[in-house]
Protein backbone atom coordinates (compact mmCIF):
# COMPACT_ATOMS: atom_id res chain seq x y z
CA UNK A 1 0.00 0.00 0.00
CA UNK A 2 1.05 3.53 -0.98
CA UNK A 3 2.06 5.19 2.15
CA UNK A 4 0.54 8.62 2.95
CA UNK A 5 -0.41 11.36 5.38
CA UNK A 6 -3.91 12.29 5.85
CA UNK A 7 -4.83 15.13 7.72
CA UNK A 8 -7.70 17.09 8.62
CA UNK A 9 -7.51 19.29 11.25
CA UNK A 10 -9.66 22.12 12.18
CA UNK A 11 -9.01 25.38 14.97
CA UNK A 12 -10.28 27.87 16.10
CA UNK A 13 -8.67 30.85 17.99
CA UNK A 14 -10.73 32.64 20.09
CA UNK A 15 -9.27 36.49 18.24
CA UNK A 16 -8.86 35.35 14.87
CA UNK A 17 -9.74 33.24 11.60
CA UNK A 18 -10.31 29.23 12.03
CA UNK A 19 -8.22 27.17 10.22
CA UNK A 20 -10.02 24.09 8.67
CA UNK A 21 -7.30 22.35 6.16
CA UNK A 22 -7.60 18.92 5.11
CA UNK A 23 -5.28 17.09 2.51
CA UNK A 24 -3.63 13.58 1.48
CA UNK A 25 -0.41 13.37 0.94
CA UNK A 26 1.27 10.56 -0.46
CA UNK A 27 4.39 9.87 0.84
CA UNK A 28 6.59 8.03 -1.97
CA UNK A 29 6.35 9.80 -5.43
CA UNK A 30 6.81 13.53 -4.47
CA UNK A 31 9.48 13.77 -2.20
CA UNK A 32 8.57 17.40 -1.27
CA UNK A 33 5.32 19.31 -1.05
CA UNK A 34 5.15 23.10 -0.46
CA UNK A 35 2.43 24.47 1.26
CA UNK A 36 2.01 28.24 0.12
CA UNK A 37 -0.33 30.71 1.55
CA UNK A 38 -0.32 33.92 2.12
CA UNK A 39 0.59 35.10 5.90
CA UNK A 40 -2.23 34.12 8.26
CA UNK A 41 -3.78 31.56 6.39
CA UNK A 42 -2.97 28.77 8.76
CA UNK A 43 0.08 27.15 7.27
CA UNK A 44 1.87 27.22 10.57
CA UNK A 45 -0.85 26.12 12.73
CA UNK A 46 -1.22 23.09 10.06
CA UNK A 47 2.86 22.92 10.25
CA UNK A 48 2.50 23.02 14.11
CA UNK A 49 0.02 20.68 14.51
CA UNK A 50 1.44 17.62 12.14
CA UNK A 51 5.05 18.10 14.66
CA UNK A 52 2.17 17.71 17.43
CA UNK A 53 3.05 21.28 18.81
CA UNK A 54 -0.34 22.55 18.39
CA UNK A 55 -3.25 19.95 19.47
CA UNK A 56 -6.57 20.85 16.63
CA UNK A 57 -9.66 21.33 17.98
CA UNK A 58 -10.92 18.60 15.93
CA UNK A 59 -9.71 16.28 13.47
CA UNK A 60 -7.52 13.66 12.86
CA UNK A 61 -3.47 12.81 11.69
CA UNK A 62 -2.82 9.95 9.66
CA UNK A 63 0.56 9.01 8.70
CA UNK A 64 1.67 5.54 7.00
CA UNK A 65 -1.23 4.02 9.19
CA UNK A 66 -0.37 5.01 11.92
CA UNK A 67 -2.72 7.70 14.26
CA UNK A 68 -0.92 11.11 15.61
CA UNK A 69 -4.08 12.38 16.66
CA UNK A 70 -7.80 11.90 16.66
CA UNK A 71 -10.31 14.23 18.37
CA UNK A 72 -12.75 11.81 18.62
CA UNK A 73 -10.74 9.13 20.64
CA UNK A 74 -8.87 11.89 22.73
CA UNK A 75 -5.73 10.73 21.23
CA UNK A 76 -2.68 12.86 20.85
CA UNK A 77 0.94 11.80 20.03
CA UNK A 78 3.48 13.99 21.67
CA UNK A 79 6.39 15.29 19.56
CA UNK A 80 8.54 13.07 20.56
CA UNK A 81 6.89 9.95 19.44
CA UNK A 82 6.14 10.92 16.02
CA UNK A 83 9.80 10.81 14.51
CA UNK A 84 9.53 14.07 12.97
CA UNK A 85 12.47 16.35 11.83
CA UNK A 86 11.05 20.26 12.28
CA UNK A 87 12.88 23.53 10.89
CA UNK A 88 12.39 26.00 12.45
CA UNK A 89 11.89 29.78 10.59
CA UNK A 90 14.97 31.08 12.36
CA UNK A 91 16.90 27.67 13.00
CA UNK A 92 16.08 27.76 16.89
CA UNK A 93 20.08 26.10 17.00
CA UNK A 94 20.90 25.81 21.07
CA UNK A 95 23.08 28.94 21.58
CA UNK A 96 24.87 27.19 24.15
CA UNK A 97 25.98 23.95 22.76
CA UNK A 98 28.20 23.49 19.80
CA UNK A 99 27.65 22.47 16.48
CA UNK A 100 28.68 19.06 17.62
CA UNK A 101 26.61 18.61 20.37
CA UNK A 102 23.64 20.47 18.52
CA UNK A 103 23.52 17.39 15.67
CA UNK A 104 24.04 14.94 18.67
CA UNK A 105 21.44 16.50 20.95
CA UNK A 106 18.32 14.14 19.66
CA UNK A 107 20.56 11.36 19.28
CA UNK A 108 20.56 10.75 23.48
CA UNK A 109 18.89 7.40 23.09
CA UNK A 110 21.82 6.13 20.75
CA UNK A 111 24.99 4.45 22.88
CA UNK A 112 28.11 7.06 22.34
CA UNK A 113 29.99 5.15 19.56
CA UNK A 114 27.28 5.56 17.77
CA UNK A 115 26.02 8.88 18.34
CA UNK A 116 29.64 10.07 17.46
CA UNK A 117 29.39 8.24 14.06
CA UNK A 118 26.12 9.35 12.96
CA UNK A 119 26.80 12.79 14.09
CA UNK A 120 30.31 12.56 11.69
CA UNK A 121 28.21 10.79 8.92
CA UNK A 122 25.44 13.61 8.98
CA UNK A 123 27.76 16.51 9.12
CA UNK A 124 29.53 15.24 6.46
CA UNK A 125 26.27 14.62 4.44
CA UNK A 126 25.77 18.49 4.80
CA UNK A 127 29.22 19.82 4.41
CA UNK A 128 29.55 21.15 8.20
CA UNK A 129 32.37 18.76 9.22
CA UNK A 130 34.76 22.03 9.48
CA UNK A 131 31.78 23.80 11.48
CA UNK A 132 31.52 20.88 14.32
CA UNK A 133 33.27 22.88 17.62
CA UNK A 134 31.71 26.31 16.95
CA UNK A 135 29.08 27.84 18.55
CA UNK A 136 25.94 28.75 16.76
CA UNK A 137 26.53 32.37 17.02
CA UNK A 138 30.01 31.96 15.03
CA UNK A 139 28.40 30.59 12.01
CA UNK A 140 26.65 32.74 8.98
CA UNK A 141 23.19 32.12 8.07
CA UNK A 142 23.13 29.77 5.70
CA UNK A 143 25.55 27.90 8.03
CA UNK A 144 23.30 27.91 10.39
CA UNK A 145 20.61 26.36 8.05
CA UNK A 146 22.56 23.48 7.18
CA UNK A 147 23.69 22.95 10.61
CA UNK A 148 19.76 23.08 11.63
CA UNK A 149 19.01 20.34 8.82
CA UNK A 150 21.38 18.58 9.57
CA UNK A 151 20.30 18.41 13.59
CA UNK A 152 16.91 17.60 12.18
CA UNK A 153 17.99 14.69 10.13
CA UNK A 154 20.71 13.33 12.52
CA UNK A 155 17.93 11.44 14.24
CA UNK A 156 16.38 10.01 11.19
CA UNK A 157 13.19 11.12 11.27
CA UNK A 158 10.21 10.00 9.13
CA UNK A 159 8.79 13.14 8.04
CA UNK A 160 10.41 16.48 7.63
CA UNK A 161 8.81 19.73 8.69
CA UNK A 162 10.46 23.21 7.45
CA UNK A 163 8.54 26.65 8.23
CA UNK A 164 9.46 29.23 6.04
CA UNK A 165 13.05 27.47 5.74
CA UNK A 166 14.60 30.36 3.67
CA UNK A 167 13.06 33.75 5.40
CA UNK A 168 15.79 34.03 8.06
CA UNK A 169 18.47 34.43 5.29
CA UNK A 170 19.21 37.87 3.54
CA UNK A 171 18.39 38.11 0.37
CA UNK A 172 21.76 36.68 -1.79
CA UNK A 173 22.28 34.24 0.64
CA UNK A 174 18.61 33.44 0.12
CA UNK A 175 19.01 33.28 -4.07
CA UNK A 176 22.15 30.67 -3.51
CA UNK A 177 20.63 28.34 -1.01
CA UNK A 178 17.02 27.87 -2.94
CA UNK A 179 19.00 25.35 -5.24
CA UNK A 180 21.26 24.13 -2.67
CA UNK A 181 18.38 23.23 -0.53
CA UNK A 182 16.04 21.18 -2.87
CA UNK A 183 19.02 19.02 -3.23
CA UNK A 184 19.32 18.47 0.35
CA UNK A 185 16.16 17.70 0.45
CA UNK A 186 16.12 15.48 -2.06
CA UNK A 187 19.09 13.90 -0.98
CA UNK A 188 17.84 13.70 2.45
CA UNK A 189 15.43 10.86 0.92
CA UNK A 190 13.03 11.75 3.74
CA UNK A 191 9.60 13.12 2.79
CA UNK A 192 9.14 16.88 3.25
CA UNK A 193 6.19 19.28 3.82
CA UNK A 194 7.68 22.96 3.06
CA UNK A 195 5.80 26.57 4.72
CA UNK A 196 6.60 29.30 2.69
CA UNK A 197 4.40 32.46 1.53
CA UNK A 198 6.95 32.70 -1.63
CA UNK A 199 6.55 32.03 -4.88
CA UNK A 200 9.73 31.56 -5.74
CA UNK A 201 10.50 28.97 -2.82
CA UNK A 202 7.33 27.63 -3.99
CA UNK A 203 8.79 27.22 -7.35
CA UNK A 204 12.39 25.99 -6.47
CA UNK A 205 11.89 23.72 -3.68
CA UNK A 206 8.65 21.79 -4.58
CA UNK A 207 7.74 18.47 -6.27
CA UNK A 208 3.92 19.10 -5.48
CA UNK A 209 2.65 22.38 -4.08
CA UNK A 210 -0.56 22.62 -1.78
CA UNK A 211 -2.08 26.27 -2.01
CA UNK A 212 -3.76 27.19 1.26
CA UNK A 213 -5.91 30.24 1.58
CA UNK A 214 -8.62 31.65 4.14
CA UNK A 215 -7.88 28.84 6.18
CA UNK A 216 -8.24 25.89 3.93
CA UNK A 217 -6.47 24.27 1.60
CA UNK A 218 -7.62 25.10 -1.85
CA UNK A 219 -5.84 23.04 -4.42
CA UNK A 220 -3.34 20.45 -4.82
CA UNK A 221 -1.11 19.43 -7.68
CA UNK A 222 2.22 19.40 -9.02
CA UNK A 223 3.93 22.66 -9.25
CA UNK A 224 3.73 23.94 -12.65
CA UNK A 225 0.59 22.95 -12.85
CA UNK A 226 -1.24 24.91 -9.85
CA UNK A 227 0.79 27.30 -11.05
CA UNK A 228 -0.28 27.48 -14.77
CA UNK A 229 -4.12 25.98 -13.63
CA UNK A 230 -5.22 27.75 -10.76
CA UNK A 231 -8.87 26.30 -10.12
CA UNK A 232 -10.58 29.40 -8.77
CA UNK A 233 -9.57 32.90 -7.84
CA UNK A 234 -8.03 32.41 -4.82
CA UNK A 235 -5.45 30.43 -6.05
CA UNK A 236 -4.79 32.28 -8.96
CA UNK A 237 -3.99 35.67 -6.51
CA UNK A 238 -2.02 33.32 -3.96
CA UNK A 239 -0.08 31.96 -6.81
CA UNK A 240 -0.18 34.95 -8.92
CA UNK A 241 1.82 34.14 -11.83
CA UNK A 242 -0.30 32.58 -14.79
CA UNK A 243 2.40 30.61 -16.87
CA UNK A 244 4.70 28.44 -15.72
CA UNK A 245 6.37 25.46 -17.71
CA UNK A 246 8.91 22.90 -16.54
CA UNK A 247 11.68 24.08 -18.95
CA UNK A 248 15.41 22.99 -19.14
CA UNK A 249 18.43 24.57 -19.85
CA UNK A 250 19.39 24.50 -24.16
CA UNK A 251 22.50 27.14 -24.31
CA UNK A 252 23.87 30.26 -22.80
CA UNK A 253 24.32 33.33 -25.22
CA UNK A 254 25.33 36.86 -24.81
CA UNK A 255 24.43 36.75 -21.23
CA UNK A 256 20.61 35.60 -21.99
CA UNK A 257 20.02 31.79 -21.19
CA UNK A 258 17.69 29.79 -23.91
CA UNK A 259 15.25 27.46 -22.34
CA UNK A 260 13.22 24.68 -24.14
CA UNK A 261 9.66 24.27 -22.52
CA UNK A 262 7.52 21.45 -24.39
CA UNK A 263 8.45 22.42 -27.96
CA UNK A 264 9.43 26.06 -27.97
CA UNK A 265 12.68 27.79 -26.61
CA UNK A 266 12.36 31.17 -24.59
CA UNK A 267 15.24 33.26 -24.26
CA UNK A 268 15.42 34.39 -21.00
CA UNK A 269 18.17 36.55 -18.78
CA UNK A 270 20.44 34.19 -16.83
CA UNK A 271 18.89 33.85 -13.40
CA UNK A 272 22.43 32.32 -12.14
CA UNK A 273 23.28 28.87 -11.05
CA UNK A 274 21.00 27.08 -13.40
CA UNK A 275 22.34 24.00 -14.85
CA UNK A 276 19.32 21.67 -16.21
CA UNK A 277 16.00 21.67 -14.78
CA UNK A 278 13.99 24.91 -14.23
CA UNK A 279 10.45 26.40 -14.62
CA UNK A 280 9.93 29.19 -17.16
CA UNK A 281 7.37 31.70 -15.14
CA UNK A 282 5.44 34.56 -17.40
CA UNK A 283 3.25 36.82 -16.10
CA UNK A 284 0.01 37.10 -17.98
CA UNK A 285 -0.10 40.93 -17.92
CA UNK A 286 3.30 40.84 -19.64
CA UNK A 287 2.55 38.78 -22.58
CA UNK A 288 1.69 41.08 -25.86
CA UNK A 289 -0.40 39.80 -28.06
CA UNK A 290 -0.21 40.80 -32.00
CA UNK A 291 -2.03 39.99 -35.47
CA UNK A 292 0.08 37.14 -36.37
CA UNK A 293 2.15 38.99 -39.45
CA UNK A 294 3.48 42.01 -38.54
CA UNK A 295 6.28 44.29 -38.30
CA UNK A 296 9.48 43.39 -36.25
CA UNK A 297 9.47 43.83 -32.00
CA UNK A 298 11.60 44.30 -29.40
CA UNK A 299 10.51 41.46 -27.91
CA UNK A 300 13.06 38.52 -28.21
CA UNK A 301 10.13 35.74 -27.68
CA UNK A 302 7.58 35.67 -30.39
CA UNK A 303 5.18 32.77 -30.56
CA UNK A 304 2.41 31.89 -33.49
CA UNK A 305 -0.61 30.08 -31.92
CA UNK A 306 -4.25 30.65 -32.10
CA UNK A 307 -6.64 31.75 -29.23
CA UNK A 308 -7.69 28.72 -27.43
CA UNK A 309 -10.17 30.65 -25.55
CA UNK A 310 -10.83 33.97 -23.66
CA UNK A 311 -12.71 35.11 -20.47
CA UNK A 312 -13.88 38.68 -20.14
CA UNK A 313 -13.25 39.81 -16.43
CA UNK A 314 -14.66 43.39 -16.32
CA UNK A 315 -12.00 45.78 -18.58
CA UNK A 316 -9.50 43.05 -18.52
CA UNK A 317 -9.86 40.09 -20.72
CA UNK A 318 -8.26 37.01 -20.10
CA UNK A 319 -6.90 34.94 -23.52
CA UNK A 320 -5.33 31.38 -23.56
CA UNK A 321 -3.25 31.00 -27.03
CA UNK A 322 -2.21 27.58 -28.00
CA UNK A 323 1.10 28.36 -29.34
CA UNK A 324 3.38 25.13 -28.53
CA UNK A 325 2.57 26.07 -25.11
CA UNK A 326 -0.72 27.52 -23.62
CA UNK A 327 0.31 30.91 -22.83
CA UNK A 328 -2.38 33.28 -20.94
CA UNK A 329 -2.23 36.66 -21.61
CA UNK A 330 -4.28 39.49 -20.41
CA UNK A 331 -4.74 42.29 -21.93
CA UNK A 332 -7.55 45.20 -22.11
CA UNK A 333 -11.24 44.66 -23.47
CA UNK A 334 -10.30 47.31 -26.43
CA UNK A 335 -7.60 45.61 -28.03
CA UNK A 336 -9.06 41.99 -27.50
CA UNK A 337 -11.88 43.25 -29.97
CA UNK A 338 -9.69 45.03 -32.02
CA UNK A 339 -7.62 41.93 -32.97
CA UNK A 340 -10.77 39.80 -32.96
CA UNK A 341 -9.57 37.58 -29.80
CA UNK A 342 -12.07 34.30 -30.34
CA UNK A 343 -11.55 30.75 -30.31
CA UNK A 344 -9.26 29.48 -33.38
CA UNK A 345 -8.44 32.72 -34.44
CA UNK A 346 -4.44 32.97 -35.17
CA UNK A 347 -2.43 35.10 -33.04
CA UNK A 348 1.15 36.16 -32.35
CA UNK A 349 2.25 35.91 -28.41
CA UNK A 350 5.77 38.08 -27.33
CA UNK A 351 7.19 38.22 -24.53
CA UNK A 352 10.33 40.50 -23.72
CA UNK A 353 13.26 38.17 -22.57
CA UNK A 354 13.30 39.94 -18.89
CA UNK A 355 9.65 38.97 -18.53
CA UNK A 356 10.67 35.52 -18.71
CA UNK A 357 11.54 34.39 -15.34
CA UNK A 358 13.83 31.43 -14.67
CA UNK A 359 13.77 30.09 -11.10
CA UNK A 360 16.26 26.68 -11.78
CA UNK A 361 15.65 23.66 -9.43
CA UNK A 362 18.73 21.95 -8.77
CA UNK A 363 18.39 18.02 -8.67
CA UNK B 1 30.12 40.10 67.03
CA UNK B 2 28.66 37.16 68.22
CA UNK B 3 30.13 34.19 66.54
CA UNK B 4 27.37 32.09 66.68
CA UNK B 5 24.66 34.68 65.69
CA UNK B 6 27.01 35.03 62.29
CA UNK B 7 27.66 31.03 61.90
CA UNK B 8 23.69 30.76 62.41
CA UNK B 9 22.72 33.39 59.82
CA UNK B 10 24.75 32.12 57.20
CA UNK B 11 23.62 28.41 58.09
CA UNK B 12 19.49 29.69 57.85
CA UNK B 13 20.00 31.74 54.55
CA UNK B 14 22.45 28.70 53.09
CA UNK B 15 19.46 26.20 53.45
CA UNK B 16 16.73 28.48 52.66
CA UNK B 17 18.56 28.96 49.24
CA UNK B 18 18.90 25.13 48.64
CA UNK B 19 14.97 24.78 49.58
CA UNK B 20 13.88 27.20 47.27
CA UNK B 21 16.05 26.34 44.35
CA UNK B 22 14.09 22.70 45.05
CA UNK B 23 10.92 24.15 45.63
CA UNK B 24 11.13 27.28 43.74
CA UNK B 25 12.33 26.34 40.57
CA UNK B 26 9.42 23.92 40.06
CA UNK B 27 6.90 26.55 41.16
CA UNK B 28 8.43 29.31 38.96
CA UNK B 29 8.19 26.62 35.80
CA UNK B 30 4.86 25.89 36.24
CA UNK B 31 3.94 29.81 36.85
CA UNK B 32 5.85 30.23 33.45
CA UNK B 33 3.96 27.39 31.36
CA UNK B 34 0.46 26.99 33.02
CA UNK B 35 -2.69 27.85 31.25
CA UNK B 36 -4.73 27.53 34.68
CA UNK B 37 -6.77 30.05 35.25
CA UNK B 38 -6.44 30.81 38.53
CA UNK B 39 -2.91 31.24 37.81
CA UNK B 40 -3.03 34.42 39.18
CA UNK B 41 -3.77 33.93 42.59
CA UNK B 42 -1.15 31.67 43.02
CA UNK B 43 0.80 34.84 42.04
CA UNK B 44 -0.75 36.75 44.71
CA UNK B 45 0.21 34.25 46.83
CA UNK B 46 3.61 34.37 46.25
CA UNK B 47 4.23 37.70 45.99
CA UNK B 48 2.55 38.08 49.39
CA UNK B 49 5.62 38.53 51.32
CA UNK B 50 6.57 41.51 49.24
CA UNK B 51 4.18 43.82 50.83
CA UNK B 52 2.93 42.01 53.92
CA UNK B 53 4.73 42.85 57.38
CA UNK B 54 6.88 40.22 58.28
CA UNK B 55 4.91 40.18 61.87
CA UNK B 56 1.71 38.97 59.97
CA UNK B 57 3.38 36.13 58.54
CA UNK B 58 4.90 34.95 61.40
CA UNK B 59 1.70 35.62 63.26
CA UNK B 60 -0.27 33.19 61.14
CA UNK B 61 2.85 30.57 60.66
CA UNK B 62 2.68 31.09 65.40
CA UNK B 63 -0.82 30.39 65.40
CA UNK B 64 -1.16 27.73 63.00
CA UNK B 65 1.74 26.11 64.00
CA UNK B 66 1.75 26.60 67.53
CA UNK B 67 1.48 23.67 70.02
CA UNK B 68 -2.37 24.34 70.45
CA UNK B 69 -3.02 23.56 66.67
CA UNK B 70 -3.42 20.16 65.11
CA UNK B 71 -0.04 20.71 62.67
CA UNK B 72 1.68 22.03 65.50
CA UNK B 73 1.21 18.81 67.65
CA UNK B 74 1.79 16.88 64.52
CA UNK B 75 5.30 18.81 64.29
CA UNK B 76 5.90 18.15 67.74
CA UNK B 77 5.67 14.41 67.44
CA UNK B 78 7.94 13.86 64.65
CA UNK B 79 10.08 16.13 65.64
CA UNK B 80 10.18 15.99 69.11
CA UNK B 81 10.08 19.20 70.09
CA UNK B 82 7.57 22.31 69.31
CA UNK B 83 7.72 24.45 66.53
CA UNK B 84 7.56 28.03 67.78
CA UNK B 85 11.46 28.57 68.93
CA UNK B 86 13.31 25.72 66.77
CA UNK B 87 15.73 26.53 64.04
CA UNK B 88 12.78 23.84 61.42
CA UNK B 89 10.25 26.77 62.56
CA UNK B 90 13.23 29.57 61.73
CA UNK B 91 14.01 27.81 58.54
CA UNK B 92 10.21 27.44 56.92
CA UNK B 93 9.37 30.84 57.93
CA UNK B 94 12.39 32.10 55.94
CA UNK B 95 11.83 30.33 52.73
CA UNK B 96 7.74 31.66 53.36
CA UNK B 97 9.51 35.15 53.68
CA UNK B 98 11.73 35.23 50.50
CA UNK B 99 9.61 33.16 48.27
CA UNK B 100 9.27 36.24 45.70
CA UNK B 101 12.68 36.80 46.13
CA UNK B 102 13.71 33.51 44.82
CA UNK B 103 10.06 32.59 42.18
CA UNK B 104 10.41 36.10 40.32
CA UNK B 105 13.75 36.07 39.20
CA UNK B 106 13.28 32.21 38.49
CA UNK B 107 9.91 32.77 36.69
CA UNK B 108 11.62 36.03 34.49
CA UNK B 109 14.40 34.09 33.27
CA UNK B 110 12.71 30.77 32.71
CA UNK B 111 10.19 32.84 30.84
CA UNK B 112 13.18 34.37 28.60
CA UNK B 113 14.06 30.66 26.76
CA UNK B 114 12.93 31.12 23.85
CA UNK B 115 10.19 28.99 23.13
CA UNK B 116 11.26 27.22 20.10
CA UNK B 117 14.30 26.44 21.75
CA UNK B 118 12.12 24.15 23.86
CA UNK B 119 9.84 22.75 20.94
CA UNK B 120 12.85 22.27 19.03
CA UNK B 121 14.05 19.75 21.73
CA UNK B 122 10.48 18.27 22.06
CA UNK B 123 10.36 17.04 18.33
CA UNK B 124 14.18 16.15 18.88
CA UNK B 125 12.57 13.49 21.01
CA UNK B 126 13.44 14.70 24.29
CA UNK B 127 11.18 14.61 27.18
CA UNK B 128 9.45 17.71 28.72
CA UNK B 129 11.89 17.39 32.13
CA UNK B 130 15.03 16.82 29.93
CA UNK B 131 14.59 19.89 28.40
CA UNK B 132 14.14 21.48 31.64
CA UNK B 133 17.62 20.14 32.57
CA UNK B 134 19.47 20.04 29.03
CA UNK B 135 17.85 23.75 27.69
CA UNK B 136 16.06 25.84 30.02
CA UNK B 137 17.75 25.80 32.97
CA UNK B 138 21.70 26.46 31.15
CA UNK B 139 20.12 28.85 29.17
CA UNK B 140 18.81 30.63 32.29
CA UNK B 141 21.00 30.40 34.81
CA UNK B 142 21.86 33.81 35.35
CA UNK B 143 18.11 34.80 36.47
CA UNK B 144 18.17 31.35 38.74
CA UNK B 145 22.18 32.27 40.34
CA UNK B 146 20.50 36.06 40.29
CA UNK B 147 17.19 34.67 42.50
CA UNK B 148 19.44 32.53 44.47
CA UNK B 149 21.99 34.72 45.53
CA UNK B 150 18.88 37.32 46.59
CA UNK B 151 17.38 34.87 48.90
CA UNK B 152 20.55 34.27 50.38
CA UNK B 153 21.38 37.98 51.01
CA UNK B 154 17.46 38.82 52.11
CA UNK B 155 17.58 35.60 54.60
CA UNK B 156 20.88 36.74 56.13
CA UNK B 157 19.10 40.24 56.85
CA UNK B 158 15.30 39.49 58.16
CA UNK B 159 14.54 40.57 61.28
CA UNK B 160 10.69 40.55 62.02
CA UNK B 161 10.13 36.87 61.32
CA UNK B 162 12.91 35.60 62.93
CA UNK B 163 12.04 36.87 65.85
CA UNK B 164 8.44 36.35 65.87
CA UNK B 165 8.77 32.55 65.12
CA UNK B 166 12.07 31.89 66.38
CA UNK B 167 12.92 34.21 69.17
CA UNK B 168 16.16 34.81 70.25
CA UNK B 169 17.99 31.81 72.15
CA UNK B 170 21.74 32.26 71.19
CA UNK B 171 23.29 29.68 69.21
CA UNK B 172 19.35 28.74 68.18
CA UNK B 173 17.67 31.64 66.47
CA UNK B 174 19.72 34.43 67.54
CA UNK B 175 20.77 35.86 63.91
CA UNK B 176 22.83 38.48 63.16
CA UNK B 177 19.76 41.08 62.88
CA UNK B 178 18.29 40.02 65.77
CA UNK B 179 21.96 39.73 67.96
CA UNK B 180 22.05 43.82 66.37
CA UNK B 181 18.41 45.01 67.66
CA UNK B 182 20.12 43.12 71.17
CA UNK B 183 23.35 45.19 70.85
CA UNK B 184 22.09 48.20 70.66
CA UNK B 185 18.75 47.72 72.88
CA UNK B 186 21.51 47.09 75.51
CA UNK B 187 23.57 50.41 74.27
CA UNK B 188 26.06 48.23 72.84
CA UNK B 189 26.95 50.84 69.70
CA UNK B 190 30.76 49.54 69.17
CA UNK B 191 29.27 45.80 68.89
CA UNK B 192 26.14 46.93 67.36
CA UNK B 193 28.48 48.79 64.50
CA UNK B 194 30.42 46.17 64.19
CA UNK B 195 27.83 43.35 63.02
CA UNK B 196 25.60 46.35 61.05
CA UNK B 197 28.48 46.98 59.15
CA UNK B 198 29.43 43.34 58.32
CA UNK B 199 25.82 43.19 57.19
CA UNK B 200 25.89 46.19 55.16
CA UNK B 201 29.06 45.00 53.20
CA UNK B 202 28.38 41.23 52.87
CA UNK B 203 25.05 42.75 51.15
CA UNK B 204 26.36 44.93 48.75
CA UNK B 205 29.33 42.82 47.55
CA UNK B 206 26.31 40.42 46.92
CA UNK B 207 24.24 42.95 44.94
CA UNK B 208 27.08 44.01 43.34
CA UNK B 209 28.06 40.75 41.93
CA UNK B 210 24.48 39.64 40.72
CA UNK B 211 24.43 43.41 38.62
CA UNK B 212 28.18 42.81 37.58
CA UNK B 213 27.56 39.00 36.30
CA UNK B 214 24.46 40.07 34.10
CA UNK B 215 26.28 43.02 33.11
CA UNK B 216 28.71 40.75 31.49
CA UNK B 217 28.17 39.97 27.33
CA UNK B 218 29.12 36.52 28.33
CA UNK B 219 26.76 36.09 30.23
CA UNK B 220 23.94 36.02 27.92
CA UNK B 221 24.44 33.50 24.84
CA UNK B 222 24.16 35.39 22.19
CA UNK B 223 22.24 34.19 19.02
CA UNK B 224 22.84 36.73 16.26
Amino acid sequence: MERSLTFRLLRRFPRGPTVAAEARLPLDAAPVTVLLGPSGSGKTTVLRSLAGLDRPDEGAIDFAGQTWFDAARGLHLPPQARGVGLLFQDHALFPHLSVRANLAYGLHRLPAGERAARVAEVAGRLGVEALLDRRPAQLSGGQRQRVALARALAPRPRLLLLDEPLSALDAPTREALRGELRHLLEQSGVPAIVVTHDRVEALALGDRLAVLAGGAIRQIGPVHEVFSQPVDAVVALAVGTENVFPARLLRREAGLVVVGAGPVELVAVDPGGLAGEAYACVRAEEVVLEPPVGGDSSARNRLHGAVAWRRDEGPLVRVAVDCGLRLVALVTRASAERLGLQPGRPVAASVKAPSVRVVPRQD
Amino acid sequence: MDPSALLLSAELAALTTVVLLAVGLPLAWWLVQSRFPGKFLVEAVVALPLVLPPTVLGFYLLTGLGPHSAAGRLFTAVAGHPFPFSFEGLLLASVLYSLPFAVQPFAGALAGVDRRLVEASHTLGVSPLATFFRVTLPLAWPGVLAGAVLTFAHTLGEFGVVLMVGGNIPGRTRTLAVAIFDHVEALEYGAAHRTAALLLAVSFAVLALVYALQRRPSFRWNDR
